[in-house]
């Protein structure tokens, strides 16, 4: 059993927030971001969407935006780099340490270890992508390759994520709120088996040429190549059309076989994400438009303010959660595997 | 709340006005107030797509085209259609509300080629909002200012 460590570092609760454009950047960082992340206009990240993220002259922009503030800008190049072209993932980890990148978001441990090499001055951040779910996991990263965060994967309690803090001195970041992504991040296929591209190597989730959205008598369609994902009844939300999140028949009934279509909303753990030690917290969404960003960064700014201010009184206000649930998609939000009895 | 809701003779009125007089005088409007700011983004990739707008509570259907020196109406069968309120569409205009949000709830429905959707979102979240304020005549940005502050 490693010693338990003392943190050296005072981060807690840095709030980080996505940019899918220039404009979403400064909307996070004048609403109160600690941190922006974002994408070049490639596959080498997970939200490889037509017209969505950075080129170089527009990340260069936004650093400097972010900088002149005194916010950090994070660079997400978290897919796996295909052999055939390996080249843009490493061409991608020079031009964010060209442009002065605060931290490179990996999942890749080859990626990693160019990085270390051609960049030893460039920061590194274990992704979700990276799947690294316990300390031992998370350790190796940092001995090998000198990671200084790792963002944990959505599928641990708060014990377990208080329990991976304390083994080791690599900060730790968690998702706090948005679309989630079932319990198997880093090695979903489902998009792949019905499109032949999934997030892991083509940097994206049903792309959206292969889906189709149709209002027919019964109700909304979601169809990803042909596959019909659910029926939305008149009154019901709809949510992203993506196969996880699909209505299926199995054994002669139709449900949300796998999950449902909720966002995670972890307000109400904030004093107990504080106690841990938690880092940073994670808002997703780089495929939403500015206006969810600043809405979503306004309630978070002012939720970590009011945590770090006096936790034992904190108690989300009703219109940071109305507002929280008018941006979700499908019925309602859930604290997720965080809070959940069993282990 | 703000209350955009026409009254109901004036929505009669519009309903019943045949497809091409709004879709030309929608065009001409556009090209006036909004292509100035447009024409610096990369249309490349969407020119010759036909698009169709439905302000569901004014009955009006807008289609046109986009090409390299404006909009133009158009009465082919559209690529993409787009439906919602009429205060739902200002609110987008303004900033105010995300895509994605009125499509969760079914305020905003949008048929036809997903992928060219996307694109066209994306292009137009990229667009700072103070350069389409910058090119528009001054009462109205003002007014375009307060109502998307307020
Ligand atoms: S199918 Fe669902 S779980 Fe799999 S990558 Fe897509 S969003 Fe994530």
């Amino acid at each position: 059993m490693p010693a338990e460590f003392e943190r050296s570092t005072t981060i807690a609760l840095d709030l980080i927030c996505p940019a899918g454009s220039l404009v979403s950047l400064k909307a996070a960082i004048d609403h109160g971001a600690d941190a922006v992340y974002m994408g070049f206009r490639d596959n080498t990240n997970a939200r490889a969407f037509p017209g969505l993220n950075f080129d170089e002259a527009q990340a260069a922009e936004g650093l400097r935006y972010a900088h002149d503030r005194g916010r950090k800008v994070l660079l997400a190049l978290n897919t796996y780099p295909q052999a055939d072209t390996w080249s843009r993932w490493t061409g991608a980890v020079d031009r964010a340490a060209k442009l002065g990148m605060d931290a490179v978001i990996l999942a890749d441990a080859g990626l990693m270890r160019y990085a270390v090499k051609q960049h030893p001055q460039l920061r590194l951040h274990l992704s979700v992508q990276g799947s690294a779910t316990s300390y031992e996991a998370v350790n190796f990263y940092r001995e090998h390759f000198g990671i200084q965060r790792a963002v944990l994967p959505r599928v641990l309690s708060l014990p377990q994520v208080e329990n991976v803090v304390k083994h080791t001195d690599v900060e730790i970041e968690l998702f706090g709120f948005g679309g989630l992504c079932v319990m198997v991040e880093g090695r979903c296929l489902l998009s792949s088996y019905c499109t032949g591209e999934s997030p892991n190597s083509a940097g994206v989730c049903s792309p959206a040429k292969a889906v189709q959205w149709t209002e027919t008598p019964a109700g909304l369609e979601s169809r990803l190549n042909g596959v019909l994902l659910d029926r939305y009844g008149k009154n019901e939300k709809a949510g992203y059309p993506t196969l996880c999140k699909g209505r299926f028949n199995v054994g002669g009934e139709t449900y949300y076989a796998i999950e449902e279509p909720t966002s995670l909303n972890t307000l109400d753990l904030l004093p107990d994400m504080l106690k841990i030690g938690v880092a940073a917290i994670k808002i997703e969404g780089r495929q939403r438009s500015p206006a969810y960003v600043t809405q979503v960064t306004k309630v978070w700014r002012a939720a970590i303010d009011a945590v770090k201010k006096n936790a034992d009184a904190f108690k989300p206000t009703p219109a940071w959660q109305a507002e929280l649930n008018k941006l979700s998609e499908g019925q309602s939000h859930t604290l997720g595997a965080y809070h959940r009895p069993w282990k | 709340m703000l209350n955009l809701a026409l009254p109901p003779q004036l929505a009669n009125v519009v309903t019943r006005l045949p497809a091409a007089p709004p879709s030309l005088a929608f065009s001409a409007v556009a090209n006036r107030l909004l292509w100035p700011a447009l024409k610096t983004l990369d249309w490349q990739a969407l020119a010759g797509r036909r698009y169709a707008i439905r302000v569901k509570d004014l009955g009006l259907n807008l289609r046109f085209t986009v090409t390299q020196s404006g909009f133009a109406a158009d009465s082919g069968a559209p690529d993409l259609t787009i439906s919602a309120t009429a205060r739902d569409f200002l609110l987008l205009l303004a900033r105010r509300e995300d895509p994605d949000t009125l499509f969760f709830s079914r305020r905003l429905v949008s048929e036809g080629d997903t992928e060219l959707g996307l694109t066209v979102k994306n292009l137009l979240d990229a667009l700072d909002p103070d350069t389409v304020l910058r090119q528009l005549p001054a009462p109205l940005a003002r007014a375009a200012q307060r109502w998307m502050a307020a």
